[in-house]
């Protein structure tokens, strides 16, 4: 993909979450942030392309490091994130 | 393949998109949830297909350690407990992009293509500098706001001498960085000397900010991972990550300017600047023989015979765990017919949303949460109000006088009922510093104790007049 279609991307992308999140009411503020955080946990996908890699001789493995940390950390995220929100969501919802 | 790769990343995109906006309706939040995290598998399912995934042992071990340790966090967690968790998970993703372009670094072939043209190799290393400078931001201060919420240390607000220069040093160090990147992007050092520099920014950032700041900068930051996402995304010029991203960049920046009008404050002023000076009378002058104090039996006499009673919740009750002391003694005095309504100021607490989240925990239904513009207007037929553990947001002084720190700032205005039960340890000032002129109201009774014990033995006094 060249720039201007990426950088398009990004600025309609923006504008789509400016406008879904218009009024979000009080209960919901700490649910939303958590987990909008659990989506930004996205990085997952390049963390699984680093650590997915194969590496080529004589080069340095310190990628796969950096890759398998990167999945740790977003996993984390993710999975931590979409299960506290649902907790959070379902003491709400219990009535 | 490729083909169907990224029709599963337009699909996760579209599934993400419905899921914050189910986010934001009662009604909808639980499959909104449900929603996203679908999207989230489906992205996943469709990376481990694409053809530069050769190998899968490390992916899986990844998986399963950060899928375990998220799981028990978010299972163990106690709900008082909620906003650094939160701060935590943020900045894991801030470090998870960090790790994601420094592989990149290391191994080109992760971001570009075969046969790349020099604009993508441009893009890739420009946006590589910008992941380790927002990355370093996002992780170092949702570090220290970790720290802060979990009352390890730096507590407050902390004073850095000359932060502002000390930050713009930072940026322009980052920047210079990043140039050398772009020109030499073989040598990992420049990388590093972002994130390190970024790392330290992000410390000098949020350190200043402390109390009932706190709910901007959770938002900010949570705002700030989305961002790292998205430049991510342009590392390896992948759709998902940019559009998820921005999707919870521009959520988050809506959050944080929620939070902000609620204090009246704008986002610089937050940020860069400490409260704003006024004339601060001491304490003395305030509250010299006027504060009367009370005890359980008094407050449980007050009670017989009203009919309409507002609670309104403050970090004080997050910090003693009161919220199912109260819930207790919402209960008996619904029982007795008595209108129990609670009052929830938009940045009480140290996350947007921190209070609901507390009493929703404690079995109070929703709608018994009320704005505080709802609420306000109907303040006066309130026979008794209880503050509990909440200070700045309910100082009248925000509202009568100009010369306040605070003038200006939308508060609960709780002067207004008949009678005030204020449940606090000491006379101690909230976070902005000031005295309160409500503590020493005629109609105002302060209840020096801890709000749980306080409100178990309000209950206690309450069974024994039945």
């Amino acid at each position: 993909m060249d720039l201007i279609s990426i950088l398009t991307l990004f600025v309609l992308a923006i504008f789509v979450g400016f406008e879904i999140i218009t009024k979000v009411p009080p209960t919901l503020h700490t649910p939303l942030m958590s987990g909008s955080n659990a989506i930004s946990g996205i990085t997952i996908v390049g963390a699984i392309l680093a650590a997915g890699a194969e590496g080529l001789a004589g080069e340095s493995s310190l990628f796969l490091w950096l890759g398998l940390a990167a999945v740790i950390f977003a996993t984390v995220n993710v999975v931590g994130g979409f299960m506290v929100t649902h907790r959070m969501l379902a003491m709400f919802q219990k009535k | 393949m490729q083909n169907i790769i990224n029709v599963a990343y337009l699909v996760a995109s579209i599934l993400f998109i419905y899921g914050m906006k189910g986010l934001t309706h009662p009604r909808t939040a639980v499959r909104g949830n449900l929603t996203g995290a679908t999207g989230m598998g489906l992205a996943m399912l469709a990376v481990l297909l694409d053809p530069g995934v050769e190998k899968y042992q490390w992916i899986i071990i990844g998986l399963l350690v950060g899928g375990s340790v998220g799981a028990v966090l978010a299972k163990r967690v106690e709900m008082t407990r909620m906003p650094e968790l939160v701060a935590l998970f943020n900045g894991f993703g801030g470090l998870a992009s960090i790790l994601v372009a420094g592989a990149a670094v290391y191994k080109p072939s992760i971001a570009l293509p075969v046969g790349y043209t020099t604009a993508q190799y441009y893009q890739a290393n420009i946006a590589t500098a910008a992941t380790g400078l927002i990355g370093g931001v996002t992780f170092f201060g949702s570090l220290v706001a970790f720290i802060k919420l979990a009352e390890i240390a730096l507590g407050g607000s902390v004073r850095i001498p000359g932060k502002t220069v000390i930050n713009a040093l930072l940026v322009l160090g980052c920047i210079a960085f990043g140039v050398l990147l772009v020109m030499d992007p073989s040598n990992s050092l420049y990388y590093w000397g972002i994130v390190v520099l970024a790392s330290i920014l992000g410390v000098t950032l949020t350190v200043p900010i402390g109390g009932a700041d706190m709910p901007v900068v959770i938002a900010l930051l949570n705002s700030y991972s989305g961002l790292a996402a998205a430049a991510t995304g342009f590392v390896l010029s992948n759709n998902v990550l940019i559009i998820a991203g921005s999707l919870v960049g521009a959520s988050g920046l809506i959050l944080t300017g929620i939070m902000c009008k609620a204090m009246n404050r704008s986002l610089t002023n937050v940020l860069f600047g400490a409260m704003a000076e006024g004339e601060i009378a001491s304490a003395d002058e305030v509250y010299a023989g006027k504060v009367k104090s009370t005890s359980a039996d008094e407050i449980s006499m007050l009670l017989d015979g009203v009919s309409r009673v507002v609670i309104v919740p403050g970090y004080g009750m997050a910090v003693a765990q009161a919220q199912h002391a109260v819930r207790d003694m919402a209960n008996l005095l619904e029982a007795q017919g008595v209108e129990v309504e609670y009052a929830i100021h938009p940045v009480a607490g140290r996350m947007p949303g921190h209070m609901n989240v507390l009493l929703a925990e404690a079995d109070v239904p929703y709608e018994k949460l009320l704005e505080m513009d709802q609420i306000n207007p109907t303040l006066e037929q309130v026979d008794v109000a209880f503050v509990v553990g909440a200070n700045d947001v309910v100082n009248p002084d925000a509202r009568t006088n100009p010369d306040s720190p605070i003038a200006g700032m939308p508060i609960i205005d709780v002067d207004k009922c008949r009678t005030v039960v204020v449940i606090k340890r000491s006379l101690s000032p909230g976070f902005a510093g000031i005295p309160n002129p409500l503590f020493a109201m005629d109609n105002t009774l302060m209840f020096f104790a801890d709000a749980k014990k306080a409100f178990q033995e309000i209950s206690a006094s309450i069974k024994e007049n039945m």
